[in-house]
C-alpha cells in the first residue's frame, strides 16, 4: 500500500521489512534455542546450586525450579503479546488504532494486580516455608564446627579441640552446624551445592547449618568482598564417613610427629615461626593457618594452588606472585635449605 | 516606606497578578520546606542509628561505666533556645504588618539567645564533658553523642548567618508588608531547628536516664 | 491597563500583558561566549550539559567495564592486578549511578520538564546551573584520584570494616566518602528544583491529573531523593569522622556495628535505584503513546504505580542484608514488601501492553529501544521476586546471578529508555532527526551484545562464581560463558558508539526535524527546534492531558489570547500556578545569568579537596569564600526591596 510505504512521519524514513520477515521475528524464532540451550549449560558443574548435594540445597531447589517455570511462562506471554501487538499493528488504521477497548483496565488491574499479587504472594508463603525448615533444621545438629574468616583464609576448630586451616572435613549425612566468625573483615562463607551462605560479621555470631548427603569434595569460595584476594579464598568441604570423620579429627588434635629435623630446625628459626603454628614444636604463631598436619590437605593458600612439592616451594619463597597482597613475605633461602624446609611440611601428616 | 504592590497584566482580558507572592504562593517558601525535609530526614536516621547502636550494645547505656547525661545545663540551655522562638515568631508577625522596626529588634533579640545557646554548648558543656566524662573518641556512645549534638549545633550557627544576613536586609529597607519571604523563611528554619532540639533532647539527654 | 498602588510605573510591555517574540528575545537572549558559558541559567542548555557531561561518564564506566571484561575472559588471568581490578569495579558502580545514569536522566528532565508544563524555565535558573557545576565538580574530583592510583576500591556498596581506616589505610576511601557527599549536594539541589517546578510551575489548566507522566515520574525521583539520599550523605559523613577522627560507629571494638553502614548504605541504596528507573519508566510512557498513535490506557494506574513503587521502595532495603545473620521475623517481613513492589512494576508493564495492543505500533528506532526495554525489564523484573524469597537470595546473592538482575533492571530499564529518549528527542534539541537505519543497528548490536554478556550471567552465578572477584579457578567449565560475556560486551559497547556516531553526525546532517516530527501530542511539540529560549511565546491554557491532540491552536506560533495564552507581557517571568489545578497565582520575575552558581562550586571544590588533603587551613579559607560566594548569590541586584 502505498500510503504505508511513505510511512506516517513527513521527512522519516520508512522502515524496510514487511511483516514476518523483519528483525523482530527473526529474534522471536531463534530465542527459544538460545534460551533451551543455556538453560541446560546451567544444570552442570560442582559448584552448582541447581546440582544439590545436600538436603539445605535441595530444600532451595525445590524453590528455584517453580520459580524458574513461572518466570519463563511469564516472560513468554509478555514477549508473544509484544510480538503479536507489533504485528497486527501494520494491519491497522489510525482510527482503530484510538478507539479505546474495553478490556484496557481492567486487563490492567487484573493482570497487574490480581494475578501477578496472587503469584507474588504464593511464592512468598512458599519461601517463608523453606525459611522455617532452614532455621529448624540448623538447631539440632550432630555436630558443631567453629569456622573463623581471615584475610584471606579460614581458621578451622573442631569439637575435640583441634585446630586447622582452609580444608574442613565433616562426617557425610551428618547435620553440622558452623559457627561462623572473623577475625578482621566481613567474609561470608558460602558451598553452594550444600546450601545457602551466611556473612561473617565482627561482633556478630552467625551460625550455618552444613550437611553433605554423601562423602565427597564440596568447593566453595568467601562471598562477600574482602579486599585484595577474595577472589582467591576458597573452601574445600571434605565429607568424610562418620567413622572417618572421627578418625580424622582425632588424628588433627594430634602433635606434630618430629620430622626431619633440618626442616624443622628451619621452620622453629626462620620467620615462619612469627606466624604459623605446628604443635608438638616452638612455632606458635598466630597469624597464619595452624600448619601441624599440613600436608594431610589437599590444597595450599586457601585452594590457589594443589599442595606439590613445587607449589610449596613457589609459594614460600615468592608468596606474592601466587596471592598478590597475602600478609606472607617472601622467605628467601638458598635452594638445599628451601628443599628441606619443604620435605619438612610435606611429611606434616 | 513605600508599599507597592505592583499587580501585573498576565495577556488574558482583565486578568492581573502580583510578581511577589508568599507562603505557598512562593518558590523560596518551598525550596525552604524541602530543605527542611532533608535536613529532617538527616536528623531522624541520626537518631535512628542512636537508638541502633544503642539497643545492640546491650542493656547497660551509657556503656563503658559513663554515667546518665547531666541535665541541669542543657535544662538551661533549652530554656534559651526555646524561648529564642517567641522574638522570632513576633518579628514575623512585624514583618508581615511591616513594622521594620520591630522586625529588627525582634530578629536582634533571637540571635542573642540562639548565639548565648550555641557558647555555652560550645564553651561550657562540650569542655566539662570532654574533660570529666568522654570524649568522642571513647566509643560509640561518645561518638553519637558529640556527633548528634555538634550537628545541631551547627544548623543553629547556619541559623545565625541566616539571621544576621535578614537583619542585614532588615536595616537596609529591604522588607514591607507584602515582600518578606526571606523573613518567612528563616523563621520556618528557626523553628525547626528547636523542634530538632526536642527530639535530640528526648532522645539523648532524657531517655537514658529510664 | 495596569493596575499600581504607589510604587514605579510598570516596564515596557507590560502595560497588555501581551508578548511579541521581540521582547521576549529582548529579555531572554543570553550573548554567546565564555562568559555566558559559565554564567548560564537557560534549563536547556544545562540540560544538554548533563546529557553530554553524564554520557562522557557512560564511556569512562563502560572502558572500566571492559577492561574487567577483559581480565575476566578466561580463568587466571593477569591482565589485572587485583588492585586495579578492584578499584575499576568500585569505580565502575560509582560511575554508573551516580555520574551517569542520574545526571542523564535529570538532564532530559532538566530539558523536558519546563516544555512539557509550559514554563518558561525552572523554578530556580541559578541552583539548576549549580547543580550542573557541581556534578560536574564531583565527577573531576573522584577521578582525580585516578592521577594518584588511588580509585576508591572497596566497591560502590563500600562495606565496613573493609572500607575503615585500618583496612582501608589510603585516600582512596576518602575520594569515595568526600565524593559522593559533594555530588549528593547536586542531586538534592536538582530534586529540589525539580519538585518544586513541578509542583508550582504548570500552565493554567494543566491539574496534576493532566500532567505528562513522564513529569509524574521525574516527580516521584525528586521525592525519592529527598528522602532517601540524607541516608547515604550520613553513612559518608560517620565514616569520614570514623577514619579521620578516631570516632566510633562501625568499629565493633569501639561498641559500633559493622551493620550499621550497610542498613543505611541500603536505607539509600535500594530507593536509589528506583529513582533511577522512575524516571526512565516515564520515558517509556511518553513515548508508547505517540508510537502507538493513541493516548496511553491506564493512565491513572501508571501514575498511581509509579508513586507506589517510590513509597515501597523505602521498605525493601534489608533485602541486600538476607545473609548477614539478621532475625527471621524482620528478614520476613522484608521478602513480604520485596514480593509486592514487583506489582506497581508490573501494572506499568500491562498498562503499555494493553495500549501497544490497541494501538498501531510504529516501529521506528525510539520504539525499538522501548520494546527492547520492555523485554530486558520484564526478565530482570522476573529475577528480582527470586532474590525476594529468602532461601534462594541466600545462594545467589554476592554471586553473578544477582550482577545479572541488576543490570537488566538497569541497563534494560534505564539506558535503554534513555537511548529511546536519544533518538526521540534529540531531534527537538538540535533540530533534526538521527539516521534511522544505523539506529537500528545500534538497537540490534546493543540487544544482542546486552543479553549475550549478562544472561550467561545468571548461569554463572548459578553454578556458583561470585561477585567481586578478579578472576577465577580453571576447570571450573567457567571460562566459556566469561568469554561469551566479554565478546557481548565488546558488541554492545559498539552499538554505544554507533548511536554516539549517528548523534554528532545528525546534527549538522540529519533531516530537518520540524516542530514536531512524530505527531506527538505533549507540550515540548508545540515550540520549534530547537525551542527559543523563552520557550512559548503564550503561556498556554491547557484543558487536555494529550493538548497537541486535542487542542490544534497550539503550535509553535504561541496559543492565542482567545485560546488562553498569557504572554506575561514578553518579560523575564514566569506564571505560578496552584499546586492542584494549576491557577494562575503569580507573574514571578525569574533571575538572569550569574556567575555565583559556579564559583560557590569552586569553593566547594576547595572545600573537598582540603579535606582530602588534610589540609585545614586549605578548606577553611575555602568554606570562607563559599560563604562570600552565597552571600553574592542572594545580594539583590538594582533593587534594594526584595523581589
Amino acid at each position: 500500500m502505498e500510503r504505508e510505504r511513505e510511512g506516517k512521519f513527513p521527512g522519516v524514513p520508512t522502515g524496510r521489512f514487511p511483516s514476518g520477515r523483519g528483525p523482530i521475528a527473526a529474534g522471536a524464532r531463534t530465542l527459544p534455542a538460545v534460551a533451551a540451550a543455556l538453560i541446560v549449560g546451567a544444570c552442570g558443574g560442582e559448584t552448582s546450586i541447581v546440582s544439590p548435594k545436600g538436603p539445605a540445597a535441595r530444600s532451595v531447589t525445590g524453590l528455584w525450579w517453580p520459580m524458574l517455570a513461572t518466570a519463563t511462562a511469564v516472560f513468554a506471554f509478555v514477549a508473544g503479546m509484544l510480538l503479536l501487538a507489533a504485528a497486527r499493528g501494520r494491519r491497522k488504521s489510525d482510527d482503530d488504532a484510538k478507539v479505546t477497548p474495553r478490556w484496557g483496565e481492567p486487563f490492567i488491574v487484573v493482570a497487574g494486580v490480581g494475578i501477578s499479587g496472587a503469584i507474588l504472594v504464593g511464592f512468598f508463603l512458599f519461601s517463608l516455608s523453606r525459611v522455617q525448615a532452614l532455621t529448624d533444621a540448623g538447631r539440632r545438629p550432630d555436630v558443631t564446627i567453629g569456622v573463623i574468616g581471615h584475610d584471606w583464609w579460614w581458621e578451622v576448630r573442631y569439637p575435640n579441640g583441634a585446630t586447622s586451616a582452609n580444608e574442613i572435613h565433616i562426617p557425610a549425612g551428618r547435620k553440622v552446624r558452623l559457627n561462623l566468625d572473623t577475625d578482621d573483615v566481613i567474609h561470608s562463607f558460602w558451598v553452594p551445592s550444600l546450601g545457602p551462605k551466611i556473612d561473617m560479621i565482627p561482633g556478630q555470631h552467625n551460625s550455618l547449618w552444613l550437611e553433605a548427603a554423601r562423602p565427597g569434595v564440596y568447593r566453595g569460595q568467601c562471598a562477600e568482598f574482602c579486599g585484595l584476594q577474595h577472589a582467591n579464598m576458597l573452601i574445600r568441604v571434605v565429607a568424610d564417613t562418620p567413622a572417618g570423620f572421627d578418625a580424622w579429627i582425632a588424628r588433627e588434635a594430634e602433635p606434630a610427629d618430629a620430622g626431619a629435623a633440618g626442616g624443622r630446625d628451619l621452620f622453629e628459626h626462620q620467620t615462619c615461626a612469627g606466624c604459623h603454628t605446628v604443635r608438638g614444636t616452638q612455632a606458635q604463631g598466630k597469624v597464619g593457618p595452624d600448619l601441624t598436619h599440613f600436608a594431610r590437605r589437599d590444597t595450599l593458600g586457601a585452594g590457589v594452588k594443589p599442595r606439590t612439592d613445587e607449589n610449596l616451594a613457589h609459594w614460600i619463597a615468592d608468596p606474592q606472585s601466587v596471592k598478590p597482597g597475602v600478609t606472607m613475605p617472601p622467605i628467601t633461602l638458598p635452594a638445599d635449605q628451601l628443599d628441606s624446609l619443604v620435605a619438612y611440611l610435606e611429611g606434616l601428616r | 516606606m513605600s508599599s507597592a504592590e505592583l499587580l501585573v497584566p498576565t495577556g488574558q482580558p482583565d486578568e492581573y497578578l502580583p510578581t511577589v507572592g508568599s507562603g505557598p504562593t512562593n518558590f523560596g517558601w518551598w525550596g525552604m520546606v524541602l530543605l527542611i525535609a532533608v535536613e529532617a530526614t538527616l536528623f531522624a536516621l541520626l537518631l535512628a542509628s542512636y537508638f541502633y547502636l544503642r539497643f545492640r550494645a546491650g542493656p547497660i547505656w551509657p556503656p563503658d561505666g559513663i554515667e546518665n547525661p547531666k541535665l541541669k545545663l542543657v535544662l538551661i540551655m533549652t530554656a534559651i533556645l526555646w524561648t529564642s522562638s517567641l522574638p522570632v515568631h513576633l518579628a514575623h508577625s512585624a514583618a508581615k504588618k511591616g513594622d521594620t522596626g520591630k522586625l529588627r529588634a525582634f530578629l536582634a533579640i533571637g540571635f542573642v539567645l540562639g548565639a548565648t545557646f550555641l557558647a555555652l554548648q560550645v564553651g561550657k558543656e562540650y569542655p566539662d564533658i570532654a574533660r570529666h566524662e568522654f570524649t568522642p573518641r571513647t566509643d560509640a556512645y561518645g561518638s553519637m553523642f558529640f556527633t548528634i549534638t555538634a550537628f545541631h549545633g551547627a544548623h543553629v550557627f547556619v541559623g545565625l548567618l541566616m539571621s544576621a544576613w535578614v537583619q542585614l536586609r532588615a536595616w537596609q529597607g529591604a522588607f514591607d508588608r507584602h515582600r518578606h519571604v526571606s523573613v518567612q523563611n528563616f523563621v520556618l528554619y528557626w523553628h525547626f531547628v528547636d523542634v530538632v532540639w526536642l527530639f535530640v533532647l528526648l532522645s539523648l539527654y532524657i531517655s537514658p536516664q529510664f | 491597563m495596569a493596575t499600581t498602588v504607589g510604587g514605579t510605573p510598570p516596564p515596557p510591555g507590560v502595560t497588555t500583558g501581551l508578548a511579541t517574540p521581540e521582547l521576549l528575545e529582548e529579555h531572554w537572549s543570553e550573548t554567546p561566549g565564555l562568559g555566558s558559558f559559565l554564567t548560564t541559567v537557560d534549563h536547556k542548555r544545562i540540560g544538554k550539559r548533563y546529557l553530554y557531561t553524564g554520557l562522557l561518564f557512560l564511556v569512562i564506566g563502560g572502558v572500566e567495564s571492559l577492561v574487567m571484561r577483559i581480565q575476566l575472559s578466561h580463568s587466571n588471568l593477569h591482565v589485572l592486578d587485583p588492585e586495579t581490578y578492584n578499584q575499576l569495579f568500585s569505580m565502575h558502580g560509582v560511575t554508573m549511578m551516580f555520574l551517569f545514569a542520574t545526571p542523564v536522566l535529570s538532564g532530559f528532565g532538566n530539558y523536558l520538564v519546563p516544555l512539557m508544563i509550559g514554563a518558561r524555565d525552572m523554578a530556580f535558573p541559578r541552583l539548576n546551573a549549580f547543580g550542573y557545576w557541581v556534578f560536574l565538580g564531583a565527577g573531576i574530583f573522584f577521578y582525580t584520584s585516578f592521577l594518584v592510583h588511588r580509585l576508591p576500591d572497596a566497591g560502590w556498596f563500600n562495606y565496613t570494616p573493609l572500607s575503615d581506616s585500618v583496612y582501608s589505610s589510603g585516600p582512596n576511601v576518602d575520594f569515595y566518602a568526600l565524593g559522593l557527599i559533594f555530588i549528593g549536594i547536586s542531586t538534592t539541589a536538582g530534586s529540589i528544583n525539580f519538585i518544586v517546578t513541578i509542583l508550582k510551575m504548570r500552565a493554567p489548566g494543566m491539574s496534576l491529573n493532566r500532567m505528562p507522566i513522564f513529569v509524574w515520574g521525574e516527580l516521584a525521583m525528586a521525592l525519592t531523593v529527598v528522602f532517601a539520599l540524607p541516608a547515604l550523605t550520613l553513612a559518608n559523613i560517620l565514616l569520614e569522622l570514623e577514619r579521620r577522627a578516631g570516632f566510633h560507629f562501625f568499629s565493633a571494638a569501639g561498641g559500633g556495628q559493622p551493620l550499621l553502614w550497610q542498613h543505611l548504605f541500603w536505607i539509600f541504596g535500594h530507593p536509589e535505584v528506583y529513582l533511577v528507573v522512575l524516571p526512565a519508566l516515564g520515558i517509556a510512557s511518553a513515548i508508547i503513546p505517540t508510537m502507538c498513535r493513541r493516548p496511553m490506557i491506564g493512565y491513572t494506574y501508571i501514575v498511581l504505580a509509579e508513586m507506589a513503587i517510590a513509597l515501597i521502595g523505602f521498605g525493601v532495603w534489608v533485602h541486600h542484608m538476607f545473609a548477614t545473620g539478621l532475625p527471621t521475623i524482620g528478614l520476613g517481613f522484608i521478602s513480604l514488601t520485596s514480593f509486592l513492589v514487583v506489582i506497581p512494576s508490573g501494572v506499568q508493564i500491562f498498562a503499555w501492553l494493553a495500549t501497544l495492543w490497541a494501538g498501531k505500533p510504529v516501529l521506528k528506532t525510539p520504539m525499538l529501544f522501548i520494546l527492547g526495554f520492555i523485554v530486558l525489564f520484564v526478565i530482570g523484573g522476573l529475577s528480582g521476586p527470586m532474590l525476594a524469597a529468602i532461601p534462594l537470595d541466600q545462594q545467589v546473592t554476592d554471586s553473578y546471578f544477582v550482577v545479572a538482575h541488576f543490570h537488566y533492571v538497569l541497563v534494560g530499564g534505564a539506558m535503554f529508555p534513555i537511548f529511546a529518549g536519544i533518538y526521540y528527542w534529540v531531534p527537538k534539541m538540535t533540530g533534526r532527526l538521527l539516521h534511522e537505519g544505523w539506529g537500528k543497528v545500534s538497537f540490534w548490536l546493543m540487544f544482542v551484545g546486552f543479553n549475550a554478556l549478562f544472561f550467561p550471567m545468571h548461569i554463572l552465578g548459578l553454578r556458583g562464581q561470585p561477585r567481586r572477584t578478579y578472576t577465577y579457578q580453571a576447570g571450573l567449565g567457567w571460562d566459556f560463558l566469561n568469554l561469551l560475556e566479554t565478546i557481548g560486551a565488546f558488541v554492545l559497547a559498539l552499538g554505544i558508539l554507533v548511536t554516539f556516531v549517528n548523534w554528532v553526525w545528525s546534527t549538522k546532517r540529519g533531516r530537518p526535524a520540524g516542530p514536531n516530527p512524530w505527531e506527538a501530542d505533549t507540550l515540548e511539540w508545540a515550540t520549534t527546534s530547537p525551542p527559543a529560549e523563552y520557550n512559548f511565546e503564550n503561556i498556554p491554557a491547557i484543558r487536555s492531558r494529550e493538548p497537541l491532540w486535542d487542542q490544534p491552536e497550539l503550535g509553535p506560533h504561541g496559543q492565542p489570547v482567545e485560546a488562553g495564552g498569557r504572554g506575561l507581557g514578553g518579560g523575564h517571568n514566569t506564571l505560578v500556578t496552584s499546586l492542584l489545578e494549576a491557577e494562575p497565582e503569580v507573574v514571578a520575575p525569574m533571575p538572569h545569568e550569574s556567575p555565583w552558581p559556579f564559583l560557590l562550586t569552586a569553593a566547594l571544590l576547595g572545600v573537598f579537596y582540603g579535606l582530602v588533603i588534610r589540609s585545614w587551613v586549605f578548606w577553611t579559607v575555602a568554606a570562607v569564600l563559599g560563604v562570600i560566594s552565597v552571600a553574592g548569590w542572594f545580594w539583590p541586584r538594582g533593587e534594594t526591596q526584595e523581589t
